[in-house]
């Protein structure tokens, strides 16, 4: 009787939590779905067979429909993600490490200070973001992209790192300063291998929010540096409901970040500090 | 080869007022063993932690071979440290673990390797070198904590509380070991417990800290045979001495109830020149014994370890009851309930009310 009650329960539960993948699920699984449709099979009533074709994607990717191309948009992206990112985990493990590790004075208002930068909303500060850009020649340059990324990532990803690294038993970095291992040897050797996982799961949403950035793309850099959300936008036509064609874009827009999600994946299950203490 | 000093080192962690270690005065000499021990919250591991230069010396200094090394950083005090949970570097193998502090200190490849080895076949690791920690058992897991330790030849071992992760069997087993590799390696080493077992049967002397206060440091022996004072009596040996107040001083010896006691004849000769008044004393259970005669008591309970049995006797003392651990012969025909005699054939410590062993 209460096996019975208990095995319904799960069967339900776990029903119940392949409805909820679906419905979330769905809308991906039909964008791509459509991206190997015709037009006209895309816009009439939904069909789940049909003749798939690699058109729309040829399509969207060599013919340029707005400012730039794919080629360019993708690269502009990839510069934009990629250097941000390191430059963020460059700038944030030393800042970890002082306000876990070796804890500097003050260190919570330091933290504090560091989400705050995050209150503001970036609408409300585009104006002395654009007239600043202007300035210093940065408009349409994938310079100030990569800044402006950066800067959004860096407070996040110092709040990560900070909890990250201080789960790294103190113990160990006890024993490798009584080894002889110096600052440096103590980070490298002992201290970033532990918390490869955390860097690791760091460094995806970094690349995530990076990679699907729009609003200060749009603003700051539409046309010559543009990137990879902006190129999706400019599928949206005036002539008509292109369908099809705008889900390929959505689709070969969306394939980076799950790459990105399932190396970073593979780190992130290692376990955290196993077997480095008891 | 090293000698440590301590010399009125003391420790006040950051927001408290009271020492972690106040004034800790230590010789170590070349060689030996000196076991730090002390309930918790005593200031032993904080002790330790200053020599190894993990924790900073307030007031006083710290010397290895009479170098002030008191803001020498751990790195440069050429000592190897073993930790109660081990700090393996989860990241590494066996043999990269015990090969990480030569690494440090720029050891060419091929010799690293031969001292890894070496430490390997000493502790028994050999088959182990190219595993990660994580796939080590607990007593493997402490061995190459010990290896990493023994690979450095370093000047000094600090250990705190290397055993206490290990159960039971094995902690004595690795003691013995432990004690055995020490002695023939012959590096100075300082050793951090709160297990006074493992204090007495390792230690070629044994510091015992209170409060942060150093109250003793002897041979185990002595340390057991002339406690200086009722904390020390009390906290060295198992089961614990008995220690019962009762009246005493002047001419007339010291009793508990009809049962005189016996004393040394020094600590007689100093009893005798003070004022009778109320003072501790303190009994170990082996000199305790059931006899035809003595002071009367109920039994309550017979704790039976084969060679031996400890016999719990309830008496009668100052109008109250009185628990008195007694050591019997193994087998003993004694149970709960039993009537039996107690008397008392070894001599008795006497500490006075501040708690000061009378007869040095």
């Amino acid at each position: 009787m209460e096996v019975g009650k208990k095995r319904a329960v799960s069967f339900l539960l776990g029903l119940l939590s392949w409805g909820v993948a679906l419905v979330f699920f769905f809308p991906i699984f039909w964008m791509v779905l459509n991206g190997f449709k015709e037009e006209i099979d895309a816009n009439t009533d939904p069909k789940l067979v049909f003749d798939p074709t690699f058109d729309r994607f040829d399509e969207v990717t060599s013919q340029t429909q707005g400012l730039l191309g794919f080629r360019e948009a993708f690269m502009n992206s990839v510069w934009a993600v990629s250097i941000s990112t390191i430059l963020v985990l460059v700038l944030a493990v030393p800042a970890a490490y002082a306000l876990a590790i070796r804890p500097v004075a003050k260190w919570r208002d330091v933290l504090f200070f560091f989400i705050s930068t995050k209150f503001l909303p970036v609408v409300a500060a585009i104006l002395p973001l654009w007239i600043i850009a202007r300035e210093l020649d940065l408009l349409n340059t994938r310079l100030v992209l990569i800044i402006l990324y950066t800067a959004m990532n860096l407070p996040l990803a110092v709040w990560m790192l900070r909890s990250f690294f201080s789960e790294v038993p103190k113990e160990l970095i006890e024993a490798a300063q009584i080894d002889g291992a110096k600052l440096r040897g103590q980070i490298t050797s002992v201290i970033l291998p532990i918390v490869a996982p955390g860097l690791a799961a760091t460094a995806l949403l970094c690349v995530i929010f990076a990679w699907n950035e729009f609003f200060l793309a749009v603003q700051l850099n539409p046309v010559d540096g543009s990137t990879i959300p902006i190129w999706v936008t400019s599928n949206v036509s005036t002539r008509g409901n292109f369908l099809a064609k705008l889900s390929a874009a959505s689709t070969l827009a969306t394939l980076p970040v799950v790459l990105a999600g399932w190396l970073a994946q593979k780190r992130m299950i290692r376990g955290l500090s196993m077997g480095a203490i008891k | 080869m090293a000698e440590v000093r301590y010399e009125n080192a003391s420790r006040i962690y950051p927001g408290t007022d009271i020492p972690a270690v106040e004034s800790l005065n230590l010789d170590i000499p070349d060689g030996e063993l000196l076991v730090l021990v002390g309930p918790s919250g005593s200031g032993k591991s904080t002790a330790l932690r200053m020599l190894a230069g993990l924790e900073f010396v307030d007031e006083g200094s710290v010397y290895i071979n009479s170098e002030d090394v008191t803001l020498t950083p751990p790195q440069d005090r050429d000592i190897a440290m073993v930790f109660q949970n081990y700090a393996l570097y989860p990241n590494m193998t066996v043999q990269a673990n015990m090969g990480f502090a030569l690494k440090q200190q720029g050891v060419a490849k091929p010799e690293r390797a031969e001292r890894v080895q070496e430490a390997a076949r000493i502790l028994d690791l050999e088959p182990y070198l190219d595993r990660k920690p994580k796939n080590l058992s607990g007593g493997q897991r402490q061995r190459v904590a010990m290896g990493r330790a023994i690979v450095r030849r370093p000047q000094v071992f600090l250990m705190d509380e290397p055993l206490s992760n290990l159960d039971a069997k094995l902690r004595v087993q690795t003691r013995t070991e432990l004690a055995d590799l020490q002695a023939r390696l012959g590096v100075t080493t300082v050793y951090v417990t709160h297990d006074q077992v493992e204090a007495m049967t390792m230690g070629h002397r044994v510091a015992v800290l209170k409060d942060g206060i150093l109250q003793q440091v002897d041979r185990p022996r002595t340390l057991y045979s002339r406690p200086v004072n009722l904390f020390v009596a009390g906290f060295i040996g198992s089961p614990a001495m008995n220690l019962v107040e009762a009246e005493a001083g002047g001419p007339d010896g010291v009793r508990l109830g009809t049962l005189a006691l016996p004393l040394d004849e020094q600590v007689a000769h100093e009893l005798a020149a003070r004022e009778p008044g109320t003072y501790t004393l303190g009994v170990r259970p082996e000199h305790l014994q059931l006899a035809s005669e003595g002071i009367a008591g109920e039994v309550t309970v017979v704790e039976e370890l084969g060679s031996e049995s400890y016999v719990h006797v309830a008496v009668e003392h100052q109008g109250g009851s009185l628990l008195l651990v007694v050591r019997a012969e193994g087998e003993t025909m004694t149970q709960r309930g039993d009537n039996v005699q107690v008397s008392c054939r070894g001599p008795v410590h006497v500490f006075a009310s501040n708690g000061e062993r009378i007869g040095a």
